[in-house]
């Protein structure tokens, strides 16, 4: 799972300027898809990330607690994204690695490597709207950004704290996904995702995420460095923070595979 | 300036009923503010200890608001193909339910199982479309031996089965969420039934319990308050054969009721099961003010005064006695003030306010009304006065028998009280009539009980949850629970544990124990956790930092005496097996065990101090202590003798009823005033002995005070008849009281007055016994044409 990349992907300037001058009569539906499009191209390109990710969960009564993991992840180019994810925190879990195929349809592959058992178990489960850690995180939150796992529509053009932001409407095409619909808030210059809400399977407001801080790297990736979930209707929120991005650090396929999974510490 | 308030009210009754009209509407119009509040946590008031106790747990883990459907094939067998697809699409509907956030059932319960080195986590049933009858077999193995399903969605034998909804209500609307969601998840059912008619389905669990605390309430008002009123207007047709008097009466009825939940209204009070009884309380008291004006004001007509004079009159006679009735009923029913559920708190400031305007309508437009209807008066003989007579004659003729007779009665009875048992059991607060209650009551029978208690267990340190140690105990508890006779399910982290450890090491069974090793037990719990869908997580169980879990245990329905040693029980178990852990154990059925308990030690301060202004008040318009400290008497002894009747007739007492002694108070305080203020008339203006004197109460006020007994008596049964049975039995334990009280008077408070207050002579009668019989004929008829001179005899 590219849990860093996934909707950050979303990010990215670049080719408005390819873009042909707006298609005539194009409906609402092909100018949500069309941005996605866009979205996803202006991520391209960025290979292979490194970075650390902290969670900081509270509930309703004020308690806290951490988690941090490592991760890397790996661009595969007309497929979901390779990631492997290293937990050191909470103690308990430290060593644990997760290894993720995700794929814009169907079930992901997905390993786990539990240091106390020492062994690689594959976890089969169409499973991605759970609680990701216990946070206010999903799976499917937090996996990588791809065109056809949604269908689109846009609403409307707003301002958003990133300037002027296309509205859009994302359906989850994956019946397994916790949410009817996302509405996205993508800032028309870079494509980068603003505020997210979420809403459930009975479409009623769930949680809202929202970015803040995003850097810029390598000319053209833009990664937040926080992004707050907060879950309406529990009054639970996770902060996601994250440190020291690295891109194009030289990771190939062989550094994404089972074995690879026991040796990640 | 009273007599010229009577007067006024004589010369224009059209200003007085216009204004009355006025004041009536105008409260009456805050009516459209009331609102009924269908959440058992308005029981509650915000300092409760086992509400601010689960409320926290709440906090922490998540709420616990739940809708059960429970589904039993008419085949009785879960296990068909059919059934399961039926309860396989039931639950991805439920989903849509209002504010729900989890959905459990045997369809989509966390299958996990091993492959090789795979770990696969799956529903249990995946895909209906697939099943064959040839899996029925594997999957009914599985969820009965499955200790997280077994009698919470499925029974042992598979023949019948639960979706179990949680939801979570915001509380910002707390008046329209509950209906919302009980309206989605009937039509649900009614949309299942003819999908499936060889399917039943019951509706239970924590919503639709606060959604029947409003409909049993309403349709109860829709059917009694109704009933009520044909009651009051037979009765006062019958007994007072006036049709005037009755419209009148019935006017100031409605007024008192109206105006009294309009004002509410205007306060911004909101209605709740026991409040909702409130209209039926203020319609019984309304009518005993209007009684005793018209008794009066009928038996001057028939001495030939005139209508005016006569209501002018009974107005000047009555003014005192009925105020006092009023204000000693209103700080009877102020006493529920001390009641630790607000709900309590309402309706008796909601009864005062209406017995107060009850007060100020029967003065004002009833009058008012009575000036300007027509009025017949036949000379008729007062048939009921002879029987009055006749009592008295028994009273006084039998007082030597009945005074230690009454008084070995009422102390027989009395001491049953304490043999009373402490109950409150919210689920029997519903007859079998509510669905409710049936549906629970088939789930009671069929699979577990409603009563749970959640049991947090805190480790003290962060992911503590994972340490082996810490996992031992809450395996051990989990068994020891099970082992209790009453236990019915516990659902427990310690299992799914387990059965993780069975999964990762091939399903062999000899795995399917707790990890001896504090990374193990976390780092299945982190796969688990990743494999779990929208909804389905651990969270329920789990605190944020895993330095707690909540075991939940369902129990077979207990009494709150029975809750609350078995609370008991299990602070022990951790006192003895785990004193390092801090355990908070709370469920809203506790919170039920133990209101009954704190109403009880509150509402004996609350009736001490309603009593004793009472007695105060009662003191001062006798003019006496020694008639103050005697009236003590009958105003005590009928509450005691009521819950010592009432442990004949049922014999658990619980938040309702621990109200009934300071409710009651007010009221059968009533009868003592008017028969005490009639005997002191005849003693002390007149110069009478007391046998004469008792005989001239019975001739004055008997018949008023019998009437008003049979009204109210007649009311309160009428509440009895409510579906709601925390209203029905306040009902029938105070219908129950006020008769009493009134036997009580009757027959012990006169011997009584008569040994303690006798005079000389009769001291000396009393030793030639023969003689006392044609005395008390010749008091007899002095006092017969008497009561026009019970003027002013109070104060």
């Amino acid at each position: 799972m590219t849990l860093l990349t996934n909707s950050l992907k979303a990010v990215l300037i670049s080719s408005l300027a390819a873009a042909p001058a707006v298609v005539m009569a194009e409906t609402a539906e092909e100018k949500g898809l069309r941005i996605a499009e866009e979205a996803k191209a202006s991520d391209l390109g960025w290979k292979d990330m490194q970075a650390q990710m902290n969670m900081i969960l509270r509930n309703k009564q004020g308690q806290e607690s951490v988690r941090e993991i490592r991760m890397k992840s790996l661009e595969i180019e007309d497929d979901g994204d390779k990631s492997l994810s290293v937990f050191d925190k909470p103690r308990d879990v430290k060593g644990t690695a997760f290894l993720s195929f995700s794929h814009p349809v169907g079930a992901d592959d997905q390993w786990l490597y539990l240091p106390a058992l020492k062994r690689v178990k594959r976890i089969a489960s169409r499973n991605k709207s759970g609680p990701f850690m216990g946070s206010e995180f999903a799976y499917e939150d937090l996996s990588s950004f791809e065109v056809e796992k949604y269908t689109y529509k846009f609403i409307r053009d707003e301002a958003c704290e990133g300037g002027n932001c296309f509205v859009v409407e994302q359906y989850p095409v994956d019946k397994n996904s916790g949410y009817t619909r996302r509405v996205v808030w993508l800032d028309q210059a870079e494509y980068r995702p603003w505020k997210i809400e979420f809403y459930d399977r009975k479409d009623s407001p769930l949680k809202t995420l929202t970015y803040h801080e995003y850097k810029e790297y390598e000319g053209k990736h833009w990664r937040p460095d926080l992004m707050k979930m907060v879950n309406h209707q529990t009054g639970k929120s996770t902060d996601l923070t994250y440190q020291g991005y690295q891109f194009k650090t030289g990771l190939s396929d062989s550094d994404f595979n089972k074995n690879t999974l026991k040796r990640a510490r | 300036m009273r007599d010229r308030l009577f007067r006024f009210v004589i010369d224009h009754p059209v200003w007085v009923i216009l204004l009355s009209v006025l004041f009536a509407f105008g409260a009456a119009s805050g009516a459209k503010n009331l609102v009924f509040k269908s959440d058992y946590r308005v029981f509650f008031s915000e300092e409760n200890p086992q509400l601010t106790s689960f409320e926290s747990m709440q906090k922490i883990y998540s709420k616990s608001d739940n809708v059960a459907f429970i589904i039993s094939p008419d085949d009785g067998e879960v296990f068909k193909p059919s059934t399961l697809a039926a309860i396989h699409q039931l639950t991805e509907e439920s989903w849509q339910v209002p504010f729900s956030t989890r959905v459990d059932s045997i369809t989509n319960f966390q299958h996990t199982w091993s492959e090789e080195d795979d770990m696969i986590v799956e529903d249990l049933v995946l895909d209906p479309d697939t099943l064959a009858d040839s899996d029925m077999s594997r999957l009914k193995e599985i969820a009965v031996n499955e200790p997280l399903m077994l009698h919470k969605l499925i029974s042992e034998e598979g023949h019948v089965s639960v979706v179990n909804i949680t939801v979570q209500l915001p509380g910002v609307n707390p008046v329209e969420e509950v209906p919302q969601v009980v309206s989605k998840v009937r039509e649900m059912r009614d949309n299942f039934i003819a999908a499936n008619p060889d399917l039943k389905v019951h509706l239970s669990g924590m919503v639709m319990m606060n959604n029947s605390f409003a409909e049993a309430s309403l349709s109860d008002n829709a059917t009694l308050v109704p009933i009520m009123f044909g009651v009051v207007i037979l009765g006062m047709v019958f007994l007072l054969k006036t049709i005037s008097g009755t419209i009148a009466t019935v006017v100031v009825i409605l007024f008192s009721i109206a105006a009294t939940m309009g004002l509410a209204g205007w306060n911004g009070m909101f209605l709740t099961g026991p409040s909702s009884s409130t209209p039926i309380m203020v319609l019984t008291l309304a009518v005993a003010d209007c009684v005793h004006i018209l008794t009066t004001m009928f038996y001057e007509m028939r001495q030939g005064v005139k209508k005016e004079k006569a209501i002018q009159d009974s107005l000047r006679i009555n003014f005192q006695p009925i105020f006092l009735t009023s204000a000693t009923t209103a700080i009877g029913f102020m006493s529920l003030n001390f009641s630790d559920s607000p709900p309590f708190r309402d309706l008796g400031n909601m009864v005062a306010v209406g017995v107060m305007l009850a007060f100020i309508f029967s003065i004002t437009v009833f009058p008012a009304l009575l000036r300007l209807l027509p009025l017949r008066v036949k000379q008729i003989e007062e048939g009921e006065s002879d029987t009055m007579y006749k009592i008295a004659g028994v009273v006084i003729e039998k007082r030597r028998i009945l005074l230690p007779g009454m008084a070995l009665i009422m102390t027989a009875i009395a001491v049953l009280v304490p043999m009373n048992q402490l109950n409150d059991d919210f689920v029997k607060y519903f007859d079998e009539t509510v669905p409710f209650r049936q549906a629970t009551d088939y789930m009671q029978d069929n699979l577990s009980g409603m009563t749970s208690m959640e049991i947090s267990i805190d480790s003290k340190e962060a992911s503590g949850i994972n340490a082996p140690a810490f996992l031992k105990t809450v395996g051990d508890l989990s068994e020891w629970l099970r082992a209790q006779p009453e236990t019915d399910h516990v659902n427990t982290l310690s299992d799914t544990i387990k059965r993780l450890n069975k999964n990762m090491h091939s399903d062999d069974p000899s795995y399917y124990k707790l990890p001896s090793d504090r990374e193990l037990s976390a780092q299945y719990l982190l796969l688990y956790e990743m494999s779990l869908p929208y909804g389905l997580d651990l969270n329920n169980q789990l605190n944020v930092d895993k330095s707690s879990t909540r075991v939940v245990a369902t129990f077979m329905n207990m009494t709150s005496t029975q809750q609350i040693e078995m609370e008991s029980r299990i602070y022990d178990w951790f006192a003895e097996n785990a004193p390092q852990y801090k355990v908070a154990i709370a469920s809203p059925s506790l919170m039920f065990a133990h209101i009954g308990q704190r109403n009880i030690y509150s509402m004996l301060l609350g009736t001490s101090i309603a009593l004793v202004l009472i007695s105060v008040l009662l003191g001062f318009a006798l003019r006496s202590v020694k008639f103050g400290f005697i009236s003590l008497i009958p105003n005590l002894a009928p509450a005691a003798m009521g819950f010592g009747v009432w442990f004949l007739i049922d014999g658990q007492i619980g938040l309702a009823l621990s109200v009934v002694a300071g409710m009651t108070l007010g009221i059968i305080v009533d009868d003592t005033v008017h028969f005490l203020s009639k005997y002191l008339h005849a003693r002390r203006d007149r110069g009478k002995n007391s046998k004469e004197a008792v005989r001239y109460a019975f001739g004055s006020v008997g018949r008023a005070l019998w009437i008003t007994t049979i009204v109210l008596v007649a009311g309160f049964m009428v509440l009895a008849q409510s579906s709601f049975k925390l209203n029905a039995d306040m009902g029938l334990l105070t219908g129950l009281t006020i008769l009493i009280a009134l036997i009580v008077d009757f027959l012990f408070l006169p011997p009584l007055l008569m040994m303690l207050d006798r005079t000389v002579e009769e001291e000396k009668e009393d030793n030639t016994p023969d003689s006392s019989n044609m005395k008390n004929e010749a008091v007899a008829k002095d006092s017969e044409g008497e009561n026009d001179d019970s003027v002013n005899q109070l104060a």
